[in-house]
């Protein structure tokens, strides 16, 4: 691992143990595409690490592999110590289009986790009604997906994501079809219940400033076939959104991490 | 959500579905009105072919009107109607049951796809009217024979459709399944079938009016029983005016059941469009 100096109060190795542990994941498609060349990285518990690289660079293909919907070509993913072979009940994932059900209101598509479970549904509806609460949409739990913003259904899909009690939630792109004023509130949003809820966050963006606002540690990706090019924990104090926009490990970081990647863009 | 739309150009784009179910219900006005108005145009320019008259055998819209009444009240037409829907019902039923099965084991095995998909395509393209004759000889000329003829005319669409909604049912919807433990089992009952419920009713409404054209012409080629029986003997003793009494009751009678195939649809599957469309 290398810690990116430039940002001088940047690196402060995050001591906590590996949640998810990626070791040496390569993936190769049917028909010869090189997607993933053999990627190691560590995701700290309770912290939020950021999968960021250009498009088409293969994150969400890894952020798939560790959730078990995509088997690697080779190479190993542990959560929690366990080896992962498919989906498992420690592990949920937010859709970047949101995958919600069409024909479902706001509640059973919140409680649909724990429906595949088979929890009772007076029970999964109590749990599923206190989430739907959590992220900002009480009053809207009967609700179909087509009468809200692309902000509020994306909220449902973390809804359901959170009601299934995971330690690790993966989020694939979560805010990319949400406008950028529902995006800002929706990070600020994601801050406060990370700081609550004591999970591991795994999170796939494009965007930097993303990355550097949410993240504790971000995970630079080449491009395609994709390799590790840099891994950068970020250490910015919590508080004012507005004064982290502008803090300067926050600008300093944004920085580095566009130096690193303009390279690839030629 | 408005307040947004107003501020931010992009936004307009996510706010829409939140105002449209109001749009929806002032659509939902306006379509009745010109469904109705569009019905009137066509019986009005039937009335007015009528009194030209285009043919002498062409009666009026009017004349069609008391002719009907006139066979209604002397329970000639219900008679009839009940005759030419036994094989309707049972035909479709049939359809509706083992084509709606075929067609989801078509889309959820491609072994079962490459064995029924040729079948079923050659079936929806054949004239099939053309094998009436074949069957009456293999079958004779009951009751059989009139429910085939409906079968082979509803069943490859209802298999065709309920295949393609399966194979089309999202794959992040699938995927989402898998990614919440869902069973094989759970992801085909609450997530394929359900979004494939809008084009497997919507082969079911196109079998249905297939049916009764299967029906119809059961009764006009192999015996002349039923609704048939009035179109033929009416035509033969130029009574016109009964014989497209008889057909527009039919036609009336068709649209009414693939109507009421969306209701039921909308109703029992797709909740989230109850009160829209």
């Amino acid at each position: 691992m290398t810690a990116v100096q430039a940002a001088g109060t940047l690196v402060a190795p995050i001591q906590k143990r590996a949640m998810v542990e990626v070791r040496g994941v390569s993936k190769i498609y049917p028909g010869g595409v090189e997607a993933l060349t053999s990627i190691t990285l560590d995701c700290p518990e309770g912290a939020l690490t950021t999968l960021l690289g250009p498009s088409g660079c293969g994150k969400t293909t890894l952020l798939k592999i560790i959730a078990g919907l995509i088997p690697p070509t080779s190479g190993e993913v542990r959560v929690n110590g366990q080896l992962v072979t498919g989906p498992g009940p420690e592990r949920s994932f937010v859709f970047q289009d949101f995958a919600l059900l069409p024909w479902a209101t706001v509640l059973r598509n919140a409680a649909f986790g724990l429906e595949l479970r088979g929890v009772p549904k007076s029970e999964r509806e109590a749990i599923a009604e206190r989430y739907v609460a959590k992220v900002g949409l009480k009053g809207f739990e009967h609700r179909y997906p087509h009468e809200l913003s692309g902000g509020m259904r994306q909220r449902v899909g973390l809804a359901r994501a959170l009601a299934v009690n995971a330690d690790v939630i993966l989020m694939d792109e979560p805010f990319s079809s949400v406008d950028e004023q529902t995006r800002r509130k929706f990070q600020e949003d994601l801050l406060e219940l990370i700081a609550n809820e004591r999970k591991t966050f795994v999170f796939v963006t494009h965007s930097i400033e993303e990355a550097v606002y949410l993240s504790n540690r971000i995970v630079l990706l080449s491009r395609r076939p994709s390799t590790v090019s840099d891994i950068i924990d970020v250490k910015l104090p919590r508080g004012n959104p507005d004064e982290i926009r502008r803090h300067p490990i926050y600008l300093d970081t944004i920085e580095t991490i566009w130096r690193g990647l303009k390279r690839y863009l030629d | 959500m408005r307040q947004r739309a107003g501020m931010l150009g992009t936004a307009t784009e996510t706010s829409a579905p939140v105002l449209k179910p109001q749009r929806l219900a002032s659509l939902f006005q306006h379509a009745l009105f010109l469904r109705l108005l569009s019905l009137i145009v066509v019986l009005a320019a039937w009335e007015w072919a009528g009194r030209i008259p285009i043919s002498p055998s062409f009666p009026t819209f009017l004349e069609t009107v008391s002719a009907t009444l006139e066979m209604i009240a002397d329970g000639s037409l219900q008679a009839a109607l009940l005759v030419t829907l036994l094989p309707l019902v049972i035909g479709v039923a049939i359809s509706a049951v083992v084509g709606v099965s075929i067609g989801i084991v078509m889309g959820l095995d491609s072994r079962a796809e490459w064995l029924g998909v040729p079948v079923f395509i050659v079936l929806q393209a054949a004239p099939l009217a053309a094998l009436v004759p074949l069957l009456v000889l293999a079958y004779g000329i009951g009751l059989a024979t009139k429910v085939l003829v409906v079968c082979i005319m509803a069943m490859p669409v209802v298999v065709l459709n309920s295949f393609k909604a399966i194979r089309h049912a999202p794959v992040s919807l699938i995927e989402m399944g898998r990614a919440f433990l869902g069973s094989r089992r759970q992801i085909i009952a609450k997530i394929i079938l359900p979004s494939a419920a809008p084009v497997i009713f919507a082969g079911l409404r196109l079998g249905t009016a297939s049916g009764f054209v299967g029906a119809i012409l059961a009764e006009l080629l192999v015996t002349p029983t039923g609704i048939g029986d009035i179109i033929t003997y009416n035509q033969s003793i130029a009574e016109y005016p009964k014989m497209y009494g008889a057909i527009a009751v039919v036609i009336a009678l068709s649209v009414c059941c693939v109507e009421s195939l969306e209701w039921l649809e909308r109703r029992f599957f797709r909740p989230e469009k109850r009160g829209h469309a």
